[in-house]
């Protein structure tokens, strides 16, 4: 499990820099939904990052990440729609403010994150993978049934949250924000996969006997690991609500989850950067097919299967983790 | 009480249903360990095929015939060419491969029969209902699908318990390395077991198609339900299949029959109506989540 530092180092500043300039440029040469495209690919990123956390280091395959991701969205969106028609929220009058509603929205993840982990971590295998995606179900329909907030058709939000000195409502100043987000999250998750907290998560993964026999207790390491997975995620959908000023029970939908994991998958397991490149490459392949043919689903799946049967290690396993022997 | 019975038929139905899906899947999952998420679109496959030919020649038998083979072929072809290689590769990547070859297959659907639902009609000799009691009337249709699903149950248990092909399948989800040491041809076993899952997915899908619309997306509806099914019985379990898809037919059934009533006895009825189907499709990933919490392994699992 050596981790290429100076190969890490450099490849994620290539990333910030290639997605600092990316939509200047295609500004520039006069397409304009580019910069909506790379928000999307931002916030995605954000939660591919997330869930790399857990899948790549913890040996967690969480199928049902989009709960978190729709559950960030919901608490935010939730709570304008109090805000802004004027009906109290258990006697609160609501907010408006980012420095207050995000913080919120993570605590709610967080809890999620603690009680479906706790439940999950029971299980193992295509057992654990199943019962996230159960979880991952129950919270979808939770959602379409809350017909107050608009069932199946989804809740709009009338403005973005606030927060002072920044203007969200800029799509410009929304993307750069979104990008220091990730860029933050990502040097964290690399700090925390490298302290000795994340050694014990990645033993754990390897071999999970042989951690124990060393006298380690694994549910409260995976367990951690996963709640802050959630909260990575959480915040991923509270920053998708922001920018979609829109929310559907889709978010949760377990084809979201599975997206996530191609992502991920395709990025290249625990390698943090990979999964950005991942979220490049599978929602940048969506746009430009999209753009070609109606179909572009029919090649879309062709790529995956062969991402799936040839790509081995993803586009940044090899490159940032070197050969499994080393 | 007519309520109650006939809402036990239902769950029957519906369980026998969700049978023909998880019996495969869980044969595929035990035996090989592939989480195999194209299973859905081999049943979506059946219903078109056995609409269209039911459609054109007008024959239930032959549009049963046409969907198992059609379901069939496309299985083995997709064993040998996808499947077949990630048997030794992490799930992940299984369910990365299967769940593109949901996208391709979907739309390449769309592409040769439109985007339009196809309906089928209900074939002559299954019009009508059969008189259980003397005012509960129960479908022909619906009472074939519980018919057909028992006599599956009985033929698999023959096949999996008396015959050498049924033993080859048990030693493989117990132990696969023996099973290959020993000299069986595993491919073949694998394609065998691959093709088997893909018929009766076949055969659930004409079965069912009178019932509902055949359209894209049916396939990954029942999907997760099915995976559910497998998880609660135990994967690599005939048995664990059986009673798992019956108490999650029973458990929709039955909640979709009281849960509204019971809601709208507390809350106004705009709300109790779709909280309730909520609640009910909620249900079956409760069941699941409290049988693994219980029985990490599900109900009978193939492997100790």
């Amino acid at each position: 499990m050596m981790f290429k530092r100076n190969r890490f180092i450099g490849t994620g500043i290539i990333f910030l820099v290639v997605l600092f300039i990316a939509p200047l440029v295609l500004a520039q040469v006069g397409w304009h939904g580019g910069l909506s495209l790379f928000t999307r690919i931002v916030i995605y990123a954000l939660a591919a990052v997330s869930l790399d956390l857990i899948i790549g280091y913890g040996g967690l395959v969480s199928f049902g990440h989009a709960m978190f991701f729709g559950t960030g969205g919901y608490v935010v969106a939730i709570i304008a729609f109090h805000t802004n028609t004027g009906q109290t929220l258990f006697g609160w009058e609501g907010s408006n403010s980012a420095l207050i509603l995000w913080p919120l929205a993570l605590l709610v993840c967080a809890i999620l994150g603690l009680i479906t982990g706790y439940l999950a971590l029971k299980t193992r295998g295509v057992q654990f993978i199943m019962i996230t995606l159960a979880f991952a179900q129950m919270v979808y329909f939770v959602f379409v049934s809350l017909q107050y907030y608009g069932g199946d058709d989804g809740l709009m939000m009338d403005m973005r949250n606030t927060m002072p000195g920044i203007n969200l409502r800029d799509p410009w100043t929304f993307y750069y924000l979104a990008l220091g987000v990730l860029a933050i999250w990502v040097v964290f998750c690399r700090m925390v996969v490298n302290s000795r907290f994340g050694m014990v998560l990645q033993s754990l993964c390897q071999s999970e006997i042989r951690a124990v026999n060393l006298g380690i207790n694994p549910v409260p390491f995976k367990l951690a690991a996963f709640v802050l997975s959630a909260v990575g995620t959480g915040l991923a959908g509270v920053l998708w609500a922001n920018y979609a000023e829109f929310t559907t029970p889709d978010m949760v939908a377990w084809t979201k989850s599975g997206e996530f994991m191609a992502i991920v998958t395709v990025g290249g397991l625990g390698t943090l950067l990979g999964p950005i490149a991942g979220t490049v490459v599978f929602i940048g392949l969506e746009q430009i097919l999209a753009m070609w043919t109606e179909h572009w689903m029919i090649v879309m799946g062709l790529a995956l299967v062969l991402i799936a049967l040839f790509g081995q290690r993803g586009i940044l396993g090899r490159f940032l983790k070197g050969n499994p022997h080393d | 009480m007519n309520l109650f019975i006939e809402q036990s038929l239902n769950g029957l139905q519906y369980g026998a249903f969700l049978f023909l899906l998880a019996s495969g899947l869980t044969l595929i999952f035990g035996i090989m360990g592939v989480i195999n998420l194209t299973h859905g679109t081999f049943y979506m496959i059946g219903a078109y095929i056995g609409a269209l030919v039911f459609g054109s020649t007008g024959s239930f038998f032959a549009a049963i015939v046409a969907a198992m083979v059609g379901a069939g072929l496309y299985g083995v072809l997709v064993e040998s060419t996808v499947i077949r290689w990630l048997y030794d590769r992490d799930h992940l990547y299984q369910v990365l491969a299967t769940f593109g070859l949901i996208l391709f297959t979907n739309e390449a659907t769309t592409i040769i029969v439109g985007r339009s639902p196809i309906f089928m009609n209900i074939p002559g000799f299954l019009h009508g209902s059969f008189m259980l009691l003397p005012n509960l009337a129960y479908p022909y249709m619906r009472l074939s699908l519980i018919i057909t699903g028992l006599l599956v149950a009985l033929f698999l248990w023959v096949l999996v318990n008396h015959t050498r092909f049924g033993m080859l399948i048990r030693a493989g989800a117990d132990d696969r390395q023996m099973v290959d040491a020993l000299g069986v041809n595993m491919r073949l076993l694998f394609l065998s077991v691959f093709g088997l899952g893909a018929m009766l997915c076949g055969l659930a899908g004409t079965m069912a198609a009178p019932l509902l619309a055949v359209e894209i997306g049916m396939g990954e509806r029942i999907l997760i339900t099915t995976f559910v099914v497998i998880i609660i019985g135990g994967v690599g379990s005939v048995r664990g299949a059986f009673v798992g898809a019956m108490l999650v037919g029973m458990v929709d059934s039955m909640g979709r029959a009281y849960a509204p009533q019971i809601l709208s006895a507390i809350l106004p009825a705009s709300v109790a109506d779709t909280l309730a189907a909520g609640l009910v499709s909620a249900s079956i990933y409760v069941l699941m989540a409290l049988v693994l919490l219980i029985w990490p392994y599900g109900l009978f699992p193939a492997r100790s």
